[in-house]
């Protein structure tokens, strides 16, 4: 009777385990696709060194010494001047230099601990939301934060009040001043473009009419001709002698524009309601305010969540414009900077350090309505 | 229906008219709202309306478009809108309109072409089945789309003006184009006489085209006898134009820039303020056709590729018959949105001093007399039309490619 030796199993070709597999299925799977392969590194290779150069091999940090939060951080001896900063590479001496321009703006330097008081109620805010989530009086404290965080944030940004010296909001600026008028942009147009929503799908046709006119007209023009208009055109529409700051007319233009973008979001909301509740509401009896309030709206909302966030980001984006009509928000800051004697001719430096904390926020926000949508997306997935 | 029964209902109660049958009467409380909503909006329109002419009145602003008709006196940054209009700083208020509309337009133009061109390769190249580019693709969405369009305008330009060398070092293309701070010089063509024969032509071979292919299609249909008709196209379209331009000896010459000492004189100067704003706008507009074209073509179920295969049409056919037209359906309404979009965003130039409406117009002339109201007015009415038009575009794109239902 024959033995058999139990031979050793041979292992799978190299060609078709681990990471040569990948590459061939990949990015060598054609040639077509070795070519498109070979034309993606060329891109990256003329992209990607000389932008790391730029940045941090040439780029100097002889930033001085750096005390941060106590600690004593020493990168250099002295701290560089914009001559001996080289032009080859970035400058972050001069970021560091005008940290506070791009953040605070023109904010007095001793009140400081203010905005960065507000910056921390809003961190505090994001982490006592989702705590609260399945507390018996959650309604009431979020409620209560709604009302109350917009409160105590104007009362310690503005002053006032026989509390704290005011600050007028002509020195507001920098990332603050664009996260107080995207922040309050969103706030107050939110409600208005709830109305108007619920406005343009009414059966009363007075209101359909102005809420529709209203809403196609702003959504028909750029934002900088409504800012021109709350700039130059708003205090002529009021009593004579009125005097109105010009960080609230911007605040209203952009409101208005905003409002009729949530309208049109929370329209879409409205529309996927089926039938079936608005005549359920009525024939329980319910008033129009009910059945909006209680029926339709959490909802409508719901499913509009995703959409409201984009919408926000756009807002975001948008509150740069304000630079146009003379306010100084943090992109203004690169043009002002680098107007300074000290540090001439640095604004690429400004614009690319701009550039990155608006990404990393709005990377942030888009991230997070993508998550929104995949959860609140629970039909038609294939 | 419901109200009918609802009135009945509240007359078999209370007969007569009283307060309270008023009161929870739909069709009376309707009638309440919308006088109330009227009045209000008329009353703060009429509030409004009468301090802007009592503010009006105590500044001594001008009312009326009498200011159109004034000598203008300042110069514009030259481009396209200059030359079309001969713009001198004697032309009066009204050509710096003129001026900064067909500025507008340019910019929507090219912007519309260049988005479009780099929308469909993204969009493409993101669903591509090689890793590296797909990345790259996704990439390059994430970055663009997450900066504020001002910002990047605003980086490009000074980019371009610290990037590109000095006039005497320009950058030349087989010394035709030439690349430097103060912009893209191409040869500027000069029509002669006779030009238009040729412009004519070319209409005519378009028209001709699409007759022909008219006609190749209803034979198809009737008679099942497929005839490829893009050869009939590229003569008529290229074909004839060419025809006439040798017939008639060619009737137009190119103006080469040429360097001077100082700078380059002739040629078609494209100003860089205009190449910042176009590929600013370009590419942001770009991240949001490659998404929608991505969701287009994700959009169409595979069980349709494969149903085409099973049915024996070849690649090409399936792409155009079968994934091409469905895919389409998605892509194209959210593609026009941004091309309004696109055209709106380019009144951002008033950031860099391009010279379109909002810069022009709505910057220097506002500066200069000051009628804002009538001023903005005409600005926005611009882009109501725009807006309008696209609008137009959009329902009449989407009647003809909604599902027909047979």
């Amino acid at each position: 009777m024959p033995v058999f030796d139990q031979q050793e199993t041979r292992k799978p070709p190299i060609s078709q385990i681990g990471a040569v597999l990948w590459l061939k299925t990949n990015l060598f799977s054609s040639w077509i696709n070795s070519i498109l392969t070979f034309a993606s590194l060329y891109l990256l290779y003329i992209m990607i060194p000389p932008l790391l150069n730029w940045m941090i091999f040439d780029a100097s940090f002889s930033f001085g010494t750096i005390n941060f939060f106590g600690f004593e951080i020493k990168f250099s001896e002295e701290m560089a001047t914009n001559d001996n900063c080289g032009r080859v590479g970035a400058c972050w001496p001069y970021i560091y230099e005008k940290l506070y321009m791009y953040t605070y703006g023109f904010y007095p330097r001793t009140e400081t601990w203010r905005p960065n008081t507000v910056f921390a109620l809003t961190g505090l805010l994001f982490v006592i939301v989702p705590l609260v989530k399945n507390y018996k009086y959650k309604n009431r404290v979020t409620l209560s934060l709604i009302i109350l965080y917009p409160l105590i944030s104007y009362v310690l940004i503005a002053g006032g009040f026989g509390l704290l010296t005011p600050v007028d909001t002509d020195q507001w600026g920098g990332l603050l001043l664009t996260l107080i008028i995207a922040s309050v942009g969103i706030i107050v147009s939110f409600p208005i473009g709830v109305l108007l929503a619920l406005g343009r799908q009414s059966n009363l046709k007075v209101i359909k009419l102005f809420s529709t006119l209203f809403i196609e007209f702003i959504r028909a023009v750029p934002l900088i001709t409504i800012l021109f208009m709350a700039s130059f055109v708003l205090p002529l529409f009021l009593e004579s002698g009125n005097y109105f700051d010009k960080l609230l007319r911007a605040l209203i233009g952009i409101a208005l524009f905003q409002a009729a973008y949530f309208a049109e979001v929370v329209r879409g909301g409205l529309q996927a309601i089926p039938r079936g509740q608005y005549e359920a509401a009525d024939a329980i009896g319910l008033s129009y305010f009910q059945k909006n309030v209680l029926i339709i709206l959490p909802q409508a909302l719901k499913i509009s969540i995703p959409n409201i966030v984009g919408s926000s980001i756009s807002l975001f984006k948008d509150t740069t414009l304000v630079l146009i009509i003379g306010l100084f928000d943090m992109l203004a800051m690169v043009n002002l900077t680098s107007n300074d004697p000290y540090w001439l001719g640095r604004e690429t430096e400004g614009f690319v350090f701009v550039t990155m904390v608006m990404w990393a926020i709005l990377y942030t926000m888009s991230r997070y309505s993508r998550k929104l949508e995949l959860r609140f997306n629970t039909e038609n997935k294939n | 229906m419901k109200k009918i029964i609802l009135d009945s209902l509240g007359k078999s109660q209370h007969r007569g008219l009283n307060f309270r049958d008023m009161l929870y009467n739909n069709e009376a409380r309707a009638f309440f709202f919308q006088i109330v909503t009227f009045v209000l909006v008329v009353g703060l329109f009429y509030t409004a309306i009468g301090n802007l002419f009592q503010n009006i009145d105590e500044r001594g602003i001008n009312t009326g478009f009498t200011f159109l008709k004034n000598r203008a006196g300042f110069d514009i940054l030259p481009f396209l809108g200059n030359y079309v209009v001969d713009y001198t700083p004697e032309s009066s208020n009204f050509s710096v309109f003129y001026v900064g509309l067909i500025n507008t337009l340019v910019v929507a133009f090219v912007g519309i072409i260049l988005s479009t061109l780099i929308g469909l390769l993204i969009g493409i190249a993101r669903l591509s089945n090689n890793y590296l580019v797909a990345k790259l693709a996704g990439g390059y969405i994430e970055l663009f789309r997450n900066v504020p369009i001002l910002l990047q305008i605003l980086f490009w330009y000074n980019l371009f003006i610290n990037l590109f060398p000095h006039p005497k070092q320009s950058f030349a293309f087989f010394d035709i184009m030439f690349l430097n701070q103060r912009g893209l010089y191409l040869p500027k063509p000069i029509p002669e006489d006779g030009f238009m024969l040729v412009a004519i032509a070319l209409l005519l071979g378009i028209t001709a085209s699409y007759f022909v292919k008219k006609y190749y299609k209803k034979k198809h249909e009737l008679t099942g006898i497929h005839t490829s008709t893009w050869p009939f196209s590229i003569a008529l379209i290229l074909g004839l134009p060419i025809i006439v331009f040798l017939i008639l000896g060619s009737p137009l010459q190119f103006d080469i820039a040429v360097l001077g000492k100082f700078n380059l004189r002739g040629g078609m100067n494209v100003v860089p303020e205009f190449l910042a704003l176009t590929f600013a706008l370009s590419v942001y507009t770009a991240t949001y056709i490659a998404e929608a074209i991505r969701s287009g073509i994700e959009a169409v179920d595979k069980g349709q590729k494969e149903a085409a295969a099973a049915i024996g049409l070849t690649p090409t056919q399936s792409l155009k018959l079968i994934i091409l037209p469905q895919a389409l359906r998605v892509a194209i309404p959210p593609t026009i949105n941004q091309y309004l979009n696109l055209t709106k965003n380019s009144s951002l130039a008033t950031a860099i001093g391009y010279p379109e409406l909002m810069s022009a117009f709505g910057g220097t002339v506002l500066n200069q007399v000051g009628q804002a109201v009538e001023i903005l007015a005409m600005a926005m009415l611009v882009y109501l039309v725009i807006s309008l038009f696209i609008s137009l575009l959009l329902n009449y794109v989407n009647n003809k490619m909604a599902i027909q239902g047979r």
